[in-house]
């Protein structure tokens, strides 16, 4: 797909409540130009209040809001109403690593083992950002947040990786950075039966200590340091994303610190925490590997 | 008339196959099991045309069907205890996002310790959910007003979701017999769901983003109205659906009231030893009546008044604990008697809890403790020795 | 030079009969954030002579402040854009300034 065959029409309205800069908002908009009727479900996040507030709403779709847990529970049972009463649309599960990865776990793998017709789409801005940036399961080793004021201990939690494993049709990642690989992910995702999974680069400027302007060129330097890499696991195979694969070489990525640099949430990172976020770059490539 | 000897649970079960639900979402807890095995069986057998949604557990069974009821479908689902309370974020989201969700609890302790027996903590805690509640006395009431619930939470004046108590064990693993209505005269005395606003990508609307405090006040204030509303709609789908089958239900029911003086005020399957606790006392000549309290939300204020206020004593045997304070009922009746300024004599007794019976010498015992003027709350059988 | 395309945005009208004041209901429109055009210190000029029109700006854009005409200009909406610059900052031939907002 080109750029220039992205739609023109805009679902998502300008005047929304994000931050500038926001990688989510940004999402939102391309989620709408890739999938023709979206059924929204929206958990606690950020998503919740960038919609702004009533009687006004940023979306131009359908969006029930659910509390945290409750979006892979919520997409289903709309989804199986929608069958049920013949009614045409996509039911898209939109939430944040909090909502997916933690107090969200259960509700999307259950929909994934019952083959719930919807997308999960896991924005992933790597911290609670809507309570005032604290740590998720998602945020990466080093990284500040105000409840790793010390810079967390633990690593990033792989939700793709999990739902590698949960007999789907379709799991990918993708960037917000990448935005027509997006796009073109969704409408994979969209012509696939039971649950997809997408999880997606969106960073997050305040929480991250990122200047505004940098959303996307943050997210290039994610890929080519390898530190994210794209891929699509389609019908029992995966495939690293054209984007990625360039970077499966060592030699070929940038330095890790040209992206750490950019970030002030990885200011005070030491030289032993940089060499462990090397070394577990080269292990999710080692993983990923496995399944091609 | 079509009478089958069934358990309360095959009851409630029979009255969602009637009622048509397109989605119901459940999660296993006893003594609830029942109902959603059945469920499942009538769908195996081309019974029900419905989704049944296996969800991973009961706050995923409410937020999907709070995503079917905003979808536009008809939904139910059926829990207790521990399962009501793990449910309890996405109860109190449901009445507040106005979706006509139909919900059975079969009451049972709460933990800790486990128990699995009869309790009624569990449903009356959640009185402030904004859910309209209705406590059943018997397997063909569970029926009737498991049916009756759809009809009372779809209306336009409403817009509430209907949670439909049956004791635990006590009805749902008990049979009695019960007449399960005609499906052609539920089918036109419910017809199928019209709901005022639903999930649809020509009409785009967001359900349920930030209200400030310029008017979150008066979305509630709605809900109110819709609970008042509602005290008489409960009435009207009553009276209709006793056209059809000849029985009615109001929203508390007064035994042997007219001429009593000592009045023992309860709730669920006991209200039958009640009754023959009534009819024991007149035989020793105390003039006792019951007055059941069948629907608890909304708090059927006048009804008790008028039934309770001229009396000499009002016994409150009730099957909660509300610790700290007593039962949880007697203080809303209470306060009801105290606002209409009657010089009542209540008495309030906890009873009953995880599982223990609850026998008609009891209530003769509580009776006869209040007409005697001792004063305070007491527990019926205890064993602390 | 470029105009703003109003047409891109997708607005129906939903008559929703006031079920908006009873139940918790929104209907899709601009600044349900508030306006945030005023949040802006800088704001984005763009120097058509070096556009391109590649749409890197147009797509990378998270509020849909940029509108697409159909030519493939683009033309910035100031009544909402929050200043951000991920535009001026992916442009490929820097035609995009960030001029501080007065």
């Amino acid at each position: 797909m080109l750029l220039r065959d992205v739609k023109f029409e805009e679902k998502w309205l300008p005047g929304n409540a994000a931050c500038p800069g926001c990688g989510l908002s940004l999402g939102l908009r391309l989620l709408t130009k890739a999938i023709e009727k979206p059924v929204v479900v929206i958990p606690a996040s950020c998503a919740s209040v960038v919609q702004g507030a009533w009687p006004k709403s940023s979306a131009s779709f359908p969006l029930l809001n659910i509390a945290m847990a409750g979006a892979g529970a919520a997409a289903s049972g709309i989804a199986n109403a929608y069958e049920m009463l013949g009614k045409e649309g996509t039911v898209v599960a939109w939430a944040g690593d909090g909502g997916t990865a933690d107090i969200g776990l259960q509700a999307l793998s259950g929909a994934a083992e019952r083959g719930e017709n919807i997308i999960f789409v896991m924005y992933d801005n790597e911290a609670y950002m809507n309570t005032g940036i604290q740590r998720s399961s998602s945020t990466p080793h080093g990284a500040w947040t105000t409840t790793t004021p010390e810079g967390k201990r633990e690593f990033k939690k792989d939700v793709a990786a999990i739902m590698l494993v949960h007999n789907l049709e379709y799991v990918a990642t993708a960037s917000v950075s990448y935005p027509v690989d997006f796009v073109e992910k969704l409408k994979k995702a969209e012509a696939h039966k039971g649950t997809k999974f997408i999880q997606l680069y969106s960073p997050c400027p305040p929480g991250w200590r990122l200047d505004a302007s940098k959303t996307i060129e943050v997210g290039k330097l994610a890929v080519e340091t390898g530190a994210w890499i794209l891929y699509e696991y389609e019908n029992g195979k995966l495939t690293i994303s054209p984007i990625s694969s360039r970077f499966r070489e060592k030699k070929a990525r940038r330095p890790l610190i040209d992206y750490l640099s950019l970030q002030g949430r990885f200011a005070g990172i030491s030289q032993q925490d940089i060499a462990k976020l090397e070394a577990e770059i080269d292990r999710k490539w080692e993983f990923l590997s496995k399944f091609e | 008339m079509a009478v089958s000897v069934m358990t309360g649970s095959r009851s409630v079960a029979t009255a969602v196959k009637l009622a048509k639900p397109e989605v119901i979402a459940a999660y296993p807890v006893t003594p609830q099991t029942e109902i959603v095995e059945d469920i499942a069986t009538f769908i195996k057998n081309k019974e029900l045309n419905a989704k049944f949604i296996k969800v991973d557990s009961e706050h995923s069974a409410m937020s999907a069907l709070i995503g079917a009821s905003s979808a536009g479908a008809r939904t139910f689902t059926a829990t207790a205890s521990q399962g009501l309370m793990y449910m309890a974020e996405v109860v109190h989201w449901a009445a507040h996002a106005r979706l006509p969700i139909v919900m059975a609890v079969a009451t049972r302790a709460l933990a800790s310790p486990w128990s699995i027996l009869n309790d009624h903590t569990d449903f009356l805690v959640q009185h402030s959910s904004g859910w309209i509640q209705i406590m059943c006395e018997n397997n063909q009431e569970a029926l009737d007003t498991t049916l009756q619930a759809f009809k009372i939470a779809e209306k336009r004046e409403v817009m509430l979701p209907v949670m439909v108590g049956l004791d635990g064990f006590i009805l749902t693993h008990t049979s009695m017999p019960v007449d399960v209505p005609d499906p052609d005269l539920i089918d036109s005395f419910l017809g199928k769901r019209m709901a005022p606003f639903a999930l649809d990508p020509d009409n785009p609307l967001t359900f349920g983003n930030v209200v400030d405090d310029k008017y979150f006040m008066e979305m509630r204030y709605k809900m109110f109205e819709s609970m008042q509303n509602a005290k008489r709609v409960i009435k009207e789908v009553s009276e209709a659906y006793a056209k059809l089958t000849g029985r009615s239900y109001g929203l508390v029911e007064c035994y042997q009231c007219d001429d009593a003086e000592h009045v023992i005020v309860t709730m669920g399957a006991a209200s039958g030893d009640a009754k023959v606790a009534a009819s024991m006392l007149r035989k020793e000549g105390i003039k006792a009546g019951v007055l059941r309290l069948r629907v608890i939300r909304p708090f059927p204020k006048e009804d008790i008044v008028e039934a309770l206020a001229n009396r000499k004593t009002v016994s409150i045997v009730e099957r909660d604990l509300s610790a700290g304070i007593g039962n949880i009922l007697a203080h809303e009746v209470k306060s009801a008697l105290y606002d209409a300024g009657a010089k009542v004599f209540v008495k309030s007794f906890i009873a009953g809890l995880g599982g223990r019976d609850i026998l008609p010498e009891d209530f003769v015992n509580a009776v006869k403790s209040a007409a005697s003027g001792k004063k305070g709350d007491e527990w019926i059988r205890l064993n602390l020795g | 030079m470029a105009d703003v395309n109003e047409e891109v945005y997708v607005i129906p009208e939903i008559d929703t009969k006031g079920l908006e004041k009873e139940f918790p209901l929104s209907k899709p429109g601009f600044g349900a954030g508030g306006k945030t055009n005023e949040w802006r210190l800088l704001r984005p000029v763009i120097n058509y002579e070096k556009c391109i029109k590649c749409l890197i700006c147009w797509i990378d854009c998270p509020e849909a402040t940029i509108t697409r005409g159909k030519d493939n200009s683009v033309a910035i909406n100031y009544d909402y854009c929050k200043g951000c610059g991920v535009c001026a900052n992916e442009c490929p031939t820097k035609a995009i300034e960030m001029v501080k907002e007065d």
